[in-house]
C-alpha cells in the first residue's frame, strides 16, 4: 500500500478544508477503500478519517413522516432500528441481504453510496480500465463479463453499481445531502451516479471535496411500508453482490395498483429507476399479466455487454418475482435469510 | 515519517502503541501488542480470520486503521475466556471437534459470541446467515454451526431466570 498521510478533523468543516489538498481521500467504515487500497487499486495521498465528525450518526424523524439519516449510521444498526425497518422495509432488508456481519457493522450509509464497482479489471491495476485511467481501454468488453451491464453501458465502461442499499433508495426517491467547498447542496439519489458514456472515471455526480452528511427518505415513500420487497439473485445465498436485484413497492386499493415503485440493481452503473415499469402498472390489477408488461417495459432497452444476455430474461423474472412477493405484502418480520427470492421450503436450506 | 501513538482498551486492559497511518488494527494487534491470536487470512474482509468486536460491533481488523484504535474498546480472542475458564463457545467447539488446522477457528469464536451478545437464541438459518463472512476450508461448517447452537442452549440454560 502506498504510504499516505492521515487526518482526524474536528468538524465538518475541517474535513472539507483537509480534503481540499490533491489526491485527498475521505475515509468511513473503510470496508471498500482500504481493500481498494491495498490492492494499489486506488492511492490516495491523504486520508481524512470522518468517522469521528459530530452529529453525522443520527437517525431522526422529520415533520413529514420521513426520516434524516446520517451518513455514518452504519449499514446494520439503520437495517436494526425498529423504526426504520418498519416504515421501510425493503431498504432494510436491502441492507441485511449485503455482504457480512463484520462488513455491515463497519460499513456506512454515505459510504454505501459511493462504493466502488466489483468490475474485477477495475480492481486489477494490471488490466486496462478507462474507470481507473482515463483513456486506458476496457478490458471487460473481451474478458470475463457475464456480471456486468445490460442498460446504460457505454463502448467505453460496462461496469456496474454493486449496492443493494442504494436500489430501494432509487425506487423510494431519497435524496442525498451533501456539504462541500462551495457550500451545502442536495441531489437525488437517482442522480447521484452518473452513467459512464465517454466519462467513465467520474462515477458520481459528486465535485472534488464534496462529502455527503446525510440521506433523505421522504415521509410519502413509507406509505409502500404494506407491500414492500427487495430480491435478489446472487451465486451463493449469502455474502454475495448481486447477479440481478430488484427493489418492488406498491399501494393497492381493492385488487388495484394504486402507486407502484420499482428499481434494479446489478444491472447498470447506477441503481435503475424502471419509470416506464411503474406507470404500466398505475390502476390496473395487481396480477400476473400486469407483472409481466411491467417486467418487458423495465428491460426494454436492455441489451447484452458481453455474455450476459441471460441477465436480461433473469432481471425480467426477477421483476415478476418481486412485484408478486410485495402484493403477498410484507413479512412481519425480516426473513432470516433477507432477499431470498427462493420460496421457504421446508427442509430445504438456502443458506449452506 | 513520524509514528502516531495511539491509547486504546484491549480485553477490558489500557493498551498502547506506536503506528504509522498504513498499519491496520490487525497488524497492531499481532506485532505491537503481541496478540496473534487474530489471523490474517485475505486481508480483505472476506475471510473473517482477523475478527474483533469494537465497541460492540463485530469487525474485521484488517479493514480499520490501527490509527482508528484511539479510543475505542477492542475485544479479541485471548479475551474471550475468563481466565483459565473457557468459554462456552471455546468448549463446544472442542466437545464437536469443530476445528482442524484451527486457521478460521479464532474468528469463528469471536464472530460467534458477537452474535449470542446480541441473540442468545438463534436459529440454525440465523447462525449460519451470520457467520457467511467466516471461512472454513477444512472443517466444514455444520460442526461449527451445531457447536455454536449447542453453546447458545447451554448458556440460556445456565442463565438466571429473567435474564
Amino acid at each position: 500500500m502506498k504510504v499516505f498521510d492521515y487526518v482526524r478533523p474536528a468538524s465538518v468543516a475541517e474535513a472539507i478544508a483537509a480534503a481540499a489538498a490533491p489526491g485527498a481521500v475521505y475515509l468511513a467504515g473503510g470496508t471498500n477503500l482500504l481493500d481498494l487500497m491495498k490492492g494499489e487499486t486506488l492511492r490516495p495521498d491523504r486520508l481524512v478519517d470522518v468517522t469521528r465528525l459530530p452529529g453525522l450518526d443520527r437517525i431522526e424523524w422529520l415533520g413529514d413522516g420521513g426520516v434524516r439519516i446520517g451518513a455514518l449510521v452504519r449499514n446494520a444498526a439503520l437495517a436494526h432500528d425498529a423504526a426504520f425497518a418498519t416504515a421501510y422495509p425493503a431498504v432494510a432488508e436491502a441492507l441485511l441481504s449485503g455482504a457480512s456481519a463484520q462488513l455491515r457493522n463497519a460499513a456506512t450509509v454515505g459510504g454505501n453510496l459511493l462504493q466502488r464497482t466489483r468490475c474485477a479489471y477495475f480492481h486489477d491495476p494490471a488490466s486496462a480500465c478507462n474507470k481507473r485511467q482515463p483513456g486506458a481501454g476496457c478490458d471487460a468488453r473481451g474478458g470475463e463479463n457475464r456480471l456486468h451491464a445490460v442498460l446504460g453501458w457505454s463502448e467505453a465502461c460496462i461496469a456496474t453499481h454493486p449496492s443493494d442499499f442504494c436500489v430501494p433508495l432509487a425506487a423510494l426517491d431519497a435524496v442525498v445531502e451533501i456539504e462541500g467547498p462551495a457550500g451545502r447542496r442536495e441531489v437525488a439519489l437517482e442522480a447521484l451516479h452518473r452513467l459512464p458514456g465517454d466519462t467513465p472515471e467520474r462515477g458520481t455526480a459528486l465535485a472534488p471535496g464534496e462529502l455527503i452528511v446525510a440521506l433523505r427518505l421522504p415521509g410519502e415513500a413509507a406509505g409502500f411500508a404494506a407491500h414492500a420487497r427487495y430480491l435478489k439473485v446472487r451465486e451463493r445465498t449469502s455474502y454475495a453482490f448481486a447477479v440481478v436485484s430488484a427493489a418492488a413497492a406498491l399501494r393497492l386499493e381493492g385488487g388495484r395498483i394504486r402507486a407502484a415503485r420499482l428499481a434494479l440493481g446489478g444491472v447498470a452503473a447506477r441503481p435503475w429507476r424502471a419509470r416506464a415499469a411503474e406507470e404500466s402498472l398505475v390502476g390496473v390489477e395487481a396480477g400476473e399479466a400486469a407483472f409481466r408488461r411491467a417486467a418487458e417495459a423495465a428491460l426494454a432497452e436492455a441489451r447484452p455487454s458481453g455474455d450476459n444476455a441471460f441477465k436480461i430474461e433473469l432481471a425480467r423474472r426477477l421483476v415478476r418475482r418481486a412485484l408478486a412477493l410485495a402484493v403477498a405484502g410484507t413479512p412481519a418480520r425480516i426473513p432470516a435469510l433477507p432477499a431470498s427470492p427462493f420460496p421457504s421450503v421446508a427442509g430445504a436450506r438456502h443458506d449452506a | 515519517m513520524s509514528k502516531i501513538h495511539v491509547t486504546t482498551t484491549v480485553n477490558g486492559e489500557p493498551a498502547e502503541f506506536l503506528c504509522q497511518p498504513g498499519n491496520s488494527l490487525l497488524d497492531a494487534l499481532r506485532d505491537d501488542l503481541n496478540l496473534t491470536g487474530s489471523k490474517e487470512g485475505c486481508s480483505s474482509g472476506d475471510c473473517g480470520a482477523c475478527s474483533v468486536i469494537v465497541d460492540g460491533r463485530l469487525v474485521c481488523s484488517c479493514l480499520m486503521l490501527a490509527v482508528e484504535a484511539e479510543g475505542k474498546s477492542i475485544t479479541t480472542i485471548e479475551g474471550i475466556a475468563n481466565g483459565d475458564v473457557l468459554h462456552p463457545l471455546q468448549r463446544k467447539f472442542l466437545e464437536h471437534a469443530a476445528l482442524q488446522c484451527g486457521f478460521c477457528t479464532p474468528g469463528f469464536l469471536v464472530a460467534a459470541k458477537a452474535l449470542l451478545d446480541h441473540n442468545p437464541d438463534p436459529t440454525e438459518t440465523e447462525a449460519r446467515y451470520w457467520l457467511a463472512g467466516n471461512l472454513c476450508r477444512c472443517t466444514g461448517y455444520d460442526k461449527i454451526i451445531r457447536a455454536v447452537l449447542d453453546a447458545a442452549a447451554e448458556m440460556r440454560a445456565g442463565a438466571p431466570a429473567g435474564e
